[in-house]
């Protein structure tokens, strides 16, 4: 199938503050996101995530580059018609109630009035803001916001929903929902694709990510690709005395008990057999794979240093 | 169109939940009914001064919404980053910057209906037939559409401050187009002459559109005249949305 964004060497500068200057936004990008995927475009602030965003939608024009939408250019109103967006930190007309919000989002899809209120009452219902429908989007928390603004991205069925930093601002349970929602978009076909500099709830969800910095691309592909399915190190909690001849990294636990961190399986045997002989117990064993989050930061380092050194 | 409409109806929905349009209209309807105590304290015909006071406040007052709303109307979508999520849904450009020009015509002409109504009632009460100024109120209303693609236009690549100021000085250059003629005649170097023949070309001839005086003394308005001013004013008026559609179609939102 082919696929529903493909991005190919992008690229995109900004001019200094009074023409003076410039500032590379995104250097050479090249990704493509198949169907039916959640792919997530990570990256921590100003590494130009947003700014491919907006390329996406034809809010800015690449210097260099290709972006396409189910094939056809962002401008492409018929492109467009097949997507939901949802900006990060959104602010949206606060003179309207969530549902006259939703109805002008309806209408400018095209929906007839009888659509119109059936999806209007299925999205608000969906995130959650049931009894809320006739307050004026003013009087909504940064939360609700997002709420209704999610609702405003998935109203018309869309086949690709565009997120841009879903989770920021809300709290656990609003997080938990979001990716539940993104889940749940992903079992009836749709692709999601989303930016994010929230790792945990991105490793929760995506089936592949892209990882950005400065511009740059750093690391892309499916996350066991990325990530080694293999335990990296284990951790053994002790309670009473831990042999000295034990490798690995010792912390004391707040309940007076070690934390042992062991560098491998192997290490495992000889380290419990040494602590029950020296009277030690066992509290627990935790295998630990490298988490998104590890993976994140040695890309970080790896392109900081490569930075240092060129 | 639909999406053209949606534009339109949320603009003209954002404009009647705006304070400021109710105490404009408040001001001007207070105009109009206290042009009858004006007119008793001055000397002359009583209904000649309501008719004069009262197109002046469809006018004027019409003149500030369209300069107050239209020169924020883009700018605030770009400013609140609300033109995001409008222009990732299946809207071209040219149908935003349509759709709130249309939204803002709808505030004008909403408000020079009651304004203007309430002129031809005062009149009327005062046992005068009203209908002579009807030909004025519509070509006020021309006028407005003209000063409203002007604020949509500096809107759409500029601040509020410098649009306001750039519509202001398009309505009043408007108003005295005639004198570049008068200018050309007296300036000496040819460059000079161009350049009066140019803005005399290119700037709204909005006297054109003002038959307020003739209204109010009764010197009826031939059809042709009416008709020719009104497709004037209209073409003009189409001609810089045009261009502001142009314009808003090289942003971009970083």
């Amino acid at each position: 199938m082919p696929p529903v964004i493909e991005i190919r060497n992008l690229r995109k500068s900004f001019r200094g503050h009074l023409g003076i200057g410039s500032h590379l936004a995104v250097d050479d990008l090249s990704l493509s996101v198949q169907p039916g995927e959640i792919y997530g475009l990570l990256g921590p602030n100003g590494a130009g995530k947003t700014t491919t965003l907006k390329m996406l939608l034809g809010l800015v024009r690449p210097d260099a580059g290709t972006v396409t939408l189910f094939g056809r250019p962002p401008r492409d109103v018929a492109a467009r018609r097949r997507l939901g967006f949802l900006p990060e930190n959104p602010y949206f007309y606060d003179y309207l109630t969530a549902v006259e919000f939703l109805d002008l989002y309806g209408r400018l899809h095209g929906l007839d009035a009888g659509e119109r209120r059936g999806r209007i009452d299925r999205a608000i219902e969906r995130v959650g803001l049931k009894g809320r429908e006739k307050t004026p989007l003013r009087k909504f928390s940064k939360g609700m916001v997002q709420r209704v603004g999610l609702a405003q991205a998935i109203q018309h069925d869309p086949e690709l929903v565009i997120l841009d930093e879903p989770m920021s601002g809300l709290d656990p349970v609003g997080r938990r929902e979001v990716r539940d929602l993104i889940l749940t978009l992903k079992a009836q076909g749709k692709t999601i694709f989303f930016s994010s500099h929230i790792l945990q709830d991105a490793e929760m969800v995506c089936d592949r990510v892209a990882i950005l910095f400065k511009g740059k691309l750093r690391a892309v592909g499916r996350l066991d690709d990325l990530m080694s399915p293999e335990a990296k190190w284990v951790e053994v909690t002790v309670k009473g005395s831990v042999p000295s001849g034990i490798g690995g990294e010792r912390r004391e636990n707040p309940d007076g008990s070690t934390l042992l961190v062991l560098p491998g399986f192997d290490a495992l045997a000889p380290a419990v057999a040494a602590i029950t002989a020296a009277g030690g117990t066992i509290a627990g064993v935790w295998p630990r794979r490298e988490s998104l989050e590890d993976l994140f930061l040695r890309e970080i380092g790896r392109a900081q240093v490569e930075e240092r050194v060129s | 169109m639909r999406a053209i409409a949606a534009v339109a109806l949320n603009t003209f929905r954002e404009a009647i939940r705006d304070r400021v349009l109710y105490l404009i209209l408040a001001v001007a309807l207070a105009v109009v009914g206290g042009s009858r105590f004006v007119a008793m304290l001055t000397v002359g015909s009583e209904v000649k001064i309501v008719k004069d006071l009262g197109l002046a406040a469809v006018s004027i007052f019409g003149l500030l919404i369209a300069v107050f709303v239209g020169v924020s109307l883009v700018s605030k979508e770009i400013e609140r980053r609300t033109v995001f999520t409008l222009l990732a849904q299946p809207v071209a450009r040219w149908q935003f910057i349509a759709g709130k020009y249309a939204g803002l015509l709808l505030v004008l002409a909403a408000n020079v209906v009651l304004v203007g109504g309430a002129v031809l009632a005062a009149v009327a009460l005062m046992g005068e037939s009203p209908l002579a100024l009807v030909p004025a109120i519509v070509l006020i209303l021309v006028e407005l559409s003209v000063v409203a693609a002007f604020s949509v236009l500096f809107s759409s690549f500029t601040n509020p401050i410098l649009a306001a100021v750039g519509t202001v000085a398009v309505y009043v250059a408007g108003h005295l187009s005639w004198s570049f003629d008068l200018l050309r005649k007296r300036v000496a170097t040819a460059a000079a002459r161009t350049l009066c023949d140019v803005l005399h070309a290119v700037l709204p001839n909005l006297d054109r559109l003002d038959v307020k005086a003739d209204a109010v003394h009764g010197v009826a308005i031939p059809a042709g005249t009416f008709a020719a001013a009104a497709a004037y004013g209209a073409f003009y008026a189409i001609a810089v949305v045009v261009l502001a559609c142009i314009v808003f179609e090289r942003r971009e939102f970083a």
